[in-house]
């Protein structure tokens, strides 16, 4: 058996995916892929099941903002690796500000569901199909997603810190 | 607790009319564990529902001390967030450290000399030590034998001193720089080593003399809390848990970083993943540290003690009290004026408890643009509930502090 690496994985899934997996390039060693959103479950789960990649272990999963790129405000980021292979690659899916939907990942990896609590939390990004989407760290009825780049790190609305006594 | 019992459970049947199972009649008790409960070892809220004294289920609340660690992040420079690792998991504080050091200088695409990654193992294997001391102390503790836990902390504590020794703080250590330490290690440092190294083998074994074939322990943690190496795998579960349900994926193998693959050492894994083979795998891993110790001090080569990078590494006081260029550097780096390449790196070590991973961002700033921090408590805690079920309540206080859940790490 083929060890496998980094080229070889990106080209089997460029291969099976087609026109779906918008880009593949290798940043410091890792493999970044980019893919439409329609294609991540189905795209996860092959590597999952696939005899040879036989991806078992979820990483991390969060979400990260970009407010200048229209119509691909928002991404979600699946770190995976393969024990077997040992080998570990980034799947980024972009998401419009518009329609921040996105399937849940909670039927392959039941590790997901907490990591898409907290990317729910921090981005507003609704994970469908998730068994128990709901605030995880903050208080349950916050209304904004504090890690979108448009919340300030000191809430504007604080009236108890005065910023002359700072020397601001 | 409402009981029905045999008799009304025959009426409540004529009177329906039907059959109703034993499970639909029953009623159960709700029974708020935490937040601040002394035998949780920190703020975890979990509302059982009870069966009697056996649990039926668990809800968790997590998140009482979030404190943002992902948005301050994106609002420091670099080397300010070394100190916000600290607080992640404070059992271990040098591993954090030196995992968001390694990161940056991933980055940057620093390479280290090799004294610097060997001082780095020795500080980085102490810190597991002194880990798995604190949870495998707790562990017994929980189950009633304080002595154990009182006599090993004496050596938690020389650890702390060493810590102390090396960079003058103890539990939040702030250890080092991106780049290396900030000077080389004292032989005062190396005394206090040695010293560790001959005393701590005889304490360990006594401290397993003491609880390890213990009756009573065994009987408190064999088949609690078990859950199977497919099941754990399935929750991303990282460290000893891990290793505990028999999985043996640790990171200072599959991925090495800081010249761990230099060192000769052994993975213990166990079988059934419950309290007793998660207490025995890290019991395991502080013999193995001490190995691990040992030959680097054995091995330790000369050198530098730290990288060249003169973007994050204070310059010497002579040179910036004598030269323009070091002036000029001390300047942009205590001003965090620093600008780092575009890019994104994920860089993971091995915590005290698991896989903990730093995926940063950067669009070339002098911040990060996004710092996502895999903690592996967070990610684990939610198997919690699963692993509880069924057990006695007495149980899943045991197997709460045999998964070494770090509240500071749990909520960020």
């Amino acid at each position: 058996m083929a060890e496998v690496n980094n080229q070889m994985l990106g080209e089997s899934i460029s291969a099976q995916f087609g026109n779906q997996v918008l880009s593949v390039e290798e940043t410091y060693g890792t493999l970044d892929i980019v893919v439409e959103k329609s294609i991540i479950i189905p795209l996860i789960k092959w590597l999952k099941t696939h005899d040879k990649f036989q991806v078992n272990f979820l990483t991390s999963l969060c979400g990260v903002h970009f407010p200048e790129q229209n119509d691909r405000e928002l991404s979600v980021v699946y770190h995976l690796h393969s024990f077997i292979n040992n080998i570990r690659f980034r799947i980024h899916v972009f998401l419009p500000a518009s329609q921040l939907e996105i399937p849940t990942l909670t039927t392959l990896f039941a590790g997901a569901n907490w990591m898409e609590r907290e990317t729910f939390e921090f981005y507003g990004i609704k994970f469908i199909g998730h068994p128990d989407l709901r605030i995880i760290l903050n208080v349950e009825d916050m209304d904004y997603h504090p890690l979108l780049k448009q919340y300030p790190l000191v809430d504007a609305t604080r009236t108890d810190k005065d910023d002359k006594y700072f020397g601001r | 607790m409402i009981n029905i019992s045999d008799d009304n459970f025959e009426k409540h049947k004529a009177l329906n009319g039907q059959d109703q199972s034993d499970q639909e009649l029953k009623q159960y008790n709700y029974l708020n564990l935490g937040p601040t409960h002394p035998a949780t070892h920190g703020i975890f809220q979990n509302i059982l529902k009870m069966d009697g004294e056996v649990i039926v289920d668990a809800q968790p609340t997590i998140g009482y001390i979030h404190r943002a660690f992902e948005k301050l992040a994106e609002n420091r420079p670099f080397y300010q967030i070394t100190t916000i690792t600290d607080r992640l998991n404070y059992c271990s504080s040098p591993i954090n450290n030196i995992g968001w050091h390694l990161t940056v200088e991933k980055l940057l695409g620093v390479k280290t000399p090799k004294r610097l990654d060997y001082l780095r193992v020795i500080i980085m294997e102490l810190a597991r030590i002194a880990d798995h001391i604190i949870c495998n102390s707790v562990v017994a503790v929980d189950t009633g034998a304080l002595t154990g836990f009182l006599y090993v902390f004496q050596w938690r504590e020389k650890i702390y001193e060493i810590y102390e020794e090396i960079c003058g703080a103890r539990l939040t250590t702030n250890i080092g720089r991106i780049g290396g330490f900030e000077r080389d290690f004292s032989e005062k440092v190396f005394a206090k080593i040695n010293n560790l190294l001959t005393e701590l083998p005889a304490a360990l074994s006594e401290f397993e003399k003491l609880v390890m074939r213990n009756r009573i322990f065994m009987d408190r943690t064999v088949n609690v809390g078990g859950i199977t190496g497919e099941r754990a795998l399935e929750y991303s579960f990282t460290g000893p848990n891990l290793r505990a349900a028999g999985v043996d994926y640790d990171v200072r193998v599959m991925t090495p970083y800081c010249s761990y693959e230099d060192f000769d050492f052994t993975i213990p894994v166990g079988s059934s993943g419950d309290t007793y083979d998660r207490f025995c795998v890290r019991q395991e891993e502080m013999w193995q540290s001490i190995s691990i110790i040992k030959q680097a001090l054995k091995n330790l080569p000369k050198g530098d003690f730290h990288a060249d990078v003169p973007e994050f590494y204070l310059p010497p006081k002579e040179e910036v009290y004598n030269t323009m260029e070091g002036l000029i550097w001390h300047f942009k780096i205590v001003m965090g004026e620093i600008n780092v390449p575009k890019g994104q790196v994920y860089q993971s070590v091995e915590g005290g408890n698991g896989e903990l991973g730093f995926y940063l961002v950067s669009d070339g700033g002098r911040q990060p643009y996004r710092l996502h921090i895999r903690r592996p408590c967070f990610i684990y805690y939610q198997a919690y509930p699963e692993m509880i079920k069924g057990s006695m309540l007495s149980d899943a206080i045991l197997t709460m502090s045999s998964m070494n859940v770090i509240a500071g790490e749990l909520d960020a």
